[in-house]
């Protein structure tokens, strides 16, 4: 007991008396059950812990350059597993996201070229791990504008402090943009001037009224003097086309993003034209499943700002229009050096709207050297490292189509590639949504002022592949 | 403000080398030995400076700095005394940062971590519920036993506070109690069976959490909220509602009696599940057999579909399983849309669904079947995504549908990804097996293969071949005269020895050919593989027993070569082999049976998907993804025989006269009949009384 006043007395002249007495009277409360047992101490950091214990962040050349734990301390070495099991894998795409080790379970999600390892200790469903990972992600890209290394490394402060809201002995606990937002301001140049002068802070300190009420996604006392509520329709087309030109596989795919900057508590309902088109639907917690499962409404008061309001899949029976076709004609010379690369696109289906942003990827076999190829539209570039030739075409104009042909130097003595590549293709298509989803109309209540409303429609090309 | 900015330079130059300093220390004294480096304790001096000066904003840039010490995992434990004076800090965000740096350390220097318990305790009773809130989540963050009779008095304090959120927090503290101090168990779990009688859905999912981990084992805890949880779980928030579904899915295999019909058939479910969502059909189930579902086994059931809408891949996940798990067979397929649906997701989400996905679509081929196309496989997907998707279109493979998968799988043959090309030969393989309409297409296409340029897709397309020919006992003697012309170009290790094993099986259909393949090997042995030289001992004795005018001296040649080999198991093989065929007088009596040793009837390989067992580890968990039993698993019971009492989840009706008017009960009581038309009022009513 004396050498612990000792160390009080060293360090610590500042704190009050009247603190330092009930310090001692907590010891003297406790001391009788730190007697009791001999177990008492060394059950100490032995304890189990569900979900998530640490989290390491590291970047593509294998730096850990960020960790937090939510419980005791693990050791670094813990990534030497990862380590291990990353350079077992051909690419980054492959390493397990669940790897196994003596005494934790690794699991890791890969985003914009950085690895979250989070470390387990005992069972959890892995998707929830993962889950919350993309979510700590995806605040990071909503705080600092992206997710990388430097934002993070520059944000330090910030990221702690929300991975410390986020997450309380390593179970969720605040995980909605706005109730964190509330709680942790984004860093903005001007705001960290006026905290510089007034000398306030970026935390908030009180609990953001959304934690509490049933609509945990908004916060309370939103204002705005310009009321907008915008809609995008963003549909992807998946496919696969084969050889001759036919569909082996289609699929719509498509997602509703709201921005709604909406005063007060509006209560929204947004009615389409024809709702049986949504085969199935994924809804933000905000709406209200009994009125779609009744009326094929979405009716919900919504967060404020930017979210996605529903992802939905257009029921596969329908057919899917392909706007786009694709003449191509690529072969290799047997015991030759060279190739023949010939590939013409055109619209077809299009809906009268003009198709743009139109961009071809394609990886081609190892033995390519180097491609020469002349294009009638847009530019290409092959990058002999990769292997990679991209064609950026922009819009389509019917009268002319744009081609890019050429030669395609081998490897020499190499036997020829087994297969032609793959076409990745990348499209746009403004005003138009593919499978002839129409918003209908948006009403609004609880509110009294009039909202300007917007709704913009846009397909684009989602896995869209062609094959040669 | 000139002294202002000097200080600020010597600051972040002093700052730098501090970090420097400290990674030195921190290999050495982890836990910060004060004035053993002179350097390091001058390094720091201006941080513990800034720390006790009185303007905050350098309170705040000290503890800023020191907080990205932390996050870069370097040691900034010997300012703990510099730091914990600040715990008192008005500026909340210091407060905060303060908090950070405590929980981290705290454990270490525990005597020290004491002087910030009394701040502590004040904010517990502060009027704010935030800071009530976070002054819990810290105290019982700081791993000190001598504080456990502190965090339990405060805990249970807490779980009586007026605020959900306060609540909440109590419930997440129980389990850090718990593993700070295993022996506070019967204590904690008073609170727990408190806070599970919460009305309020921002406590439900962290208590049920606690409830998991301190004692999954009491499940007579759960009875009389069985009913509540179930009607509060679409409000609570998602990473609840997985924990929640989890445990109710434990709890529903213990409760109630199976639904699964004796002998429900595969072709049964084909035909029924997509009208599965219409009631009608339920009603006429239920008339047709005697089994009726218990309404508690069907109020969860009911009130698990909805959040097969979640945007949340865990909650789907989560509801998939329980519905795969504990609903009628017939309607667990419309988890199937919601399943594929997620397949749209990241790619380590698409690995977890495939791998659940694999497992269901072998048991049940039909709820996926529908789906066949998304599992088709693009090139840009990467291997392990790859492997899944072939995995699931295997099993999903029938007489219908295999011909528009084998061509499929010629362009996936094709891929330049050859782990993936190797991998979907083999697919070609169980397909032939198992649909034995295709075995001869299949064993074409793959011999059409061994002309292939590419080796490893000849090694592969050799040793599936193998595996069919052994399973049919038919002619197929073009194709073993093929593959033994083969030898002379295939330099894979394991496609010569499987080659010459085919050849030794089937020497008597080749008659012409095997001793001609054995001269060859005679020639090349030495400079074999020791995987092929085994083989070609083996075939040399097999052909030693049938033919042994053709092959005597060239089976004696190779004996001896491999008597002098340098591997030792070559040279036990040849020891072997030897002794058995070649009689003298030492040789007993099993070489009379040395032809039914090496020429016996050997059984096929079965060709079996690696995800067959796996469906008695409960599906989405993490012992599923890994097949092996992980820490903690909680392991689904088999359905009673015999159902218990469904009264224990009755609640008692003293308590509800309590707080609700008799019509109040009565709704209590429908609540399972008709919840959708009941359920909200229900809620609101609820959240009014736990306000109250």
């Amino acid at each position: 007991m004396t050498d612990r006043v000792g160390v009080f007395e060293a360090v610590n002249q500042a704190i009050s008396w009247a603190l330092r007495l009930r310090v001692l009277a907590a010891f003297s409360a406790s001391s009788a059950s730190v007697q009791r047992g001999p177990g008492a101490e060394s059950l100490t950091g032995t304890g189990v812990g569900k979900m998530i214990h640490s989290l390491f962040l590291i970047n593509c050349s294998g730096d850990i350059f960020l960790e937090k734990h939510w419980k005791s301390v693990v050791s670094q070495s813990v990534c030497d597993y990862f380590f291990e099991a990353q350079e077992k894998a051909a690419d980054v795409e492959n390493v397990p996201p669940v790897i196994s080790t003596p005494h934790h379970y690794l699991i890791s999600i890969y985003r914009d070229k950085l690895f979250f390892v989070s470390v387990i200790q005992t069972e959890v469903p892995p998707l929830f791990v993962i889950e919350f990972l993309h979510r700590v992600a995806d605040t990071f890209q909503d705080y600092f504008g992206e997710c990388s290394e430097a934002a993070i490394k520059d944000n330090v402060v910030i990221v702690y402090e929300l991975l410390e809201e986020m997450l309380d002995n390593g179970f969720p606990l605040a995980t909605e943009s706005n109730i964190l937002k509330e709680l942790i301001k984004p860093p903005t140049i001007l705001r960290s001037v006026v905290n510089s002068i007034t000398g306030s802070s970026n935390v908030g300190d009180t609990l953001p009224t959304g934690q509490l009420s049933n609509i945990p996604w908004r916060r309370a006392g939103v204002k705005y003097t310009n009321n907008e509520a915008y809609f995008d329709v963003v549909e992807e087309i998946d496919a696969i086309i084969d050889k001759s030109g036919s569909t082996v596989f289609a699929e719509i795919q498509g997602v509703i993003d709201a921005c709604i900057k909406l005063s007060g508590m509006p209560d929204l309902s947004l009615s389409f034209m024809n709702p049986r088109l949504l085969d199935d639907v994924s809804f933000h917690p905000c709406i209200r499943f009994k009125r779609w499962e009744s009326e094929r409404v979405l009716s919900f008061i919504p967060p404020d700002g930017n979210f996605r309001l529903i992802s939905y899949r257009v029921s596969s029976q329908n057919l899917v229009a392909i706007p786009v076709y694709v003449k191509h004609s690529i072969s290799f010379k047997e015991n030759s050096s060279c190739g023949r690369f010939d590939i013409t696109i055109g619209p077809k289906q299009n809906m009268g709207k003009t198709i743009e942003g139109i961009t071809v990827t394609v990886h081609m076999p190892k033995v390519v050297l180097n491609m020469n190829l002349t294009t009638t539209q847009g530019s290409y570039t092959f990058d002999p490292v990769t292997k990679v030739l991209t064609w950026d075409v922009g819009k389509i104009t019917p009268q002319k189509l744009p081609s890019l042909k050429g030669l395609v130097n081998l490897q020499s003595g190499a036997p020829k590639p087994e297969e032609n590549p793959s076409l990745n293709i990348q499209f746009k298509i403004q005003q138009l949504a593919i499978s002839g989803l129409k918003v209908n109309r948006l009403d609004m209540y609880g509110e009294k002022y009039k909202p300007f409303k917007g709704v913009k429609y846009v397909t684009k090309a989602g896995k869209f592949q062609v094959r040669t | 403000m000139s002294s202002n900015s000097f200080s600020y330079n010597e600051q972040s130059g002093g700052g730098e080398a501090t970090e420097l300093g400290q990674e030195a220390t921190s290999t050495i004294s982890p836990s910060g030995a004060f004035g053993l480096f002179s350097s390091d304790l001058k390094k720091n001096e201006d941080l513990k400076q800034m720390l006790e000066s009185n303007k905050d904003s350098a309170k705040l840039d000290a503890m800023k700095r020191i907080v990205g010490m932390i996050a870069k995992g370097k040691n900034a434990s010997e300012l703990f005394p510099a730091v914990v004076k600040n715990v008192a800090s008005k500026n909340i965000e210091i407060k905060k940062l303060v908090y950070v740096y405590l929980v981290r350390y705290a454990e270490e220097q525990q005597d020290l971590a004491l002087l910030s318990i009394s701040t502590f305790q004040r904010a517990l009773k502060d009027p704010n519920q935030l800071i009530r809130a976070s002054a819990l989540r810290v105290l019982s963050s700081i791993r000190v036993p001598i504080i456990v009779p502190i965090m339990m008095l405060a805990i249970k304090e807490a779980s009586a506070d007026l605020s959900p959120y306060v609540r909440k927090n109590a419930a997440h503290a129980i389990q850090k109690l718990y593993s700070l101090d295993p022996e506070q168990k019967e204590m904690l779990i008073e609170v727990i069976e408190k806070l599970l009688k919460d009305k309020s859905t921002l406590v439900a999912g962290s208590v049920v959490m606690a409830f998991e981990e301190v004692c999954p084992d009491r499940i007579d805890l759960i009875h009389k909220n069985y009913r509540k949880l179930c009607n509060l779980l679409v409000d609570v928030e998602e990473w609840g509602q997985v924990v929640i579904i989890h445990m109710l899915t434990r709890y529903a295999r213990t409760q109630f009696v199976s639904p699964w019909k004796e002998g429900d058939e595969l072709e049964d479910n084909e035909k029924n599940f997509y009208e599965s969502d219409d009631d009608q059909k339920e009603k006429t189930d239920k008339r047709k057999k005697p089994y009726t579902m218990d309404p508690d086994h069907r109020l969860l059931i009911r009130n698990t579909k909805p959040l097969l809408q979640s945007r949340n891949a865990a909650v789907v996940m989560a509801v998939a399983q329980l519905y795969w798990h504990i609903s009628p067979k017939s309607e667990a397929g419309i988890i199937s849309k919601s399943l594929v649906r997620l397949l749209r997701s990241n790619r380590e989400v698409q690995y977890i669904v495939l791998q659940n996905i694999a497992t269901m679509s072998i048991q049940r081929k039909g709820m996926f079947e529908p789906y066949l196309k998304s599992f088709y496989v693009r090139s840009t997907d990467p291997t392990m995504i790859k492997t899944l998707k072939l995995e699931i279109l295997t099993n999903l493979a029938n007489e219908a549908n295999i011909s528009t998968l084998l061509r499929e799988f010629q362009t996936y043959v094709k891929s330049q990804d050859k782990q993936f090309a190797a991998a979907t030969i083999q697919t070609i393989g169980r397909c032939a097996t198992n649909i034995l309409e295709v075995t001869d297409t299949c064993l074409n296409g793959l011999v059409c293969l061994l002309s292939n340029r590419d080796e490893i897709v000849v090694a592969e397309s050799v040793v599936v071949i193998k595996k069919l020919l052994q399973m049919q006992p038919v002619q197929h003697g073009e194709i073993i005269k093929h593959m033994a012309k083969l030898l002379d170009s295939i330099t894979v290790p394991v496609a010569r020895a499987s080659i010459l094993w085919l050849i030794g099986e089937n020497c008597e259909r080749v008659p012409k050919i095997a001793p001609d393949v054995l001269r060859k090997m005679a020639k090349s042995f030495t400079s074999e593989d020791d995987l092929v030289k085994l083989q070609i001992l083996n075939l040399g004795a097999k052909l030693y027993l049938t033919n042994s005018k053709q092959t005597k001296l060239l089976t004696q040649y190779l004996l001896n070569l491999g008597k002098y080999d340098q591997n030792y198991d070559i040279r036990d093989r040849t020891r072997f082999i030897r002794q058995l065929i070649v009689p003298n007088e030492k040789s007993g009596a099993l070489s009379k049976y040395a032809k039914k040793i090496f020429l016996a009837q050997k059984p096929a390989p079965l060709l079996e998907s690696p995800f067959k067992d796996r469906d008695h580890f409960q599906l989405g968990t993490l012992s599923h993804t890994l097949n092996i039993k992980a820490t903690g698993y909680l392991e689904l019971s088999n359905w009673p025989e015999v159902a218990p009492d469904p009264s224990v989840r009755n609640v008692e009706v003293i308590e509800l006269a309590k707080e609700w008017t008799p019509a109040g009960k009565a709704k209590q009581e429908n609540s399972a009949k008709k919840f959708y038309s009941e359920s909200e009022e229900e809620e609101d009513s609820s959240d009014s009384s736990s306000d109250s």
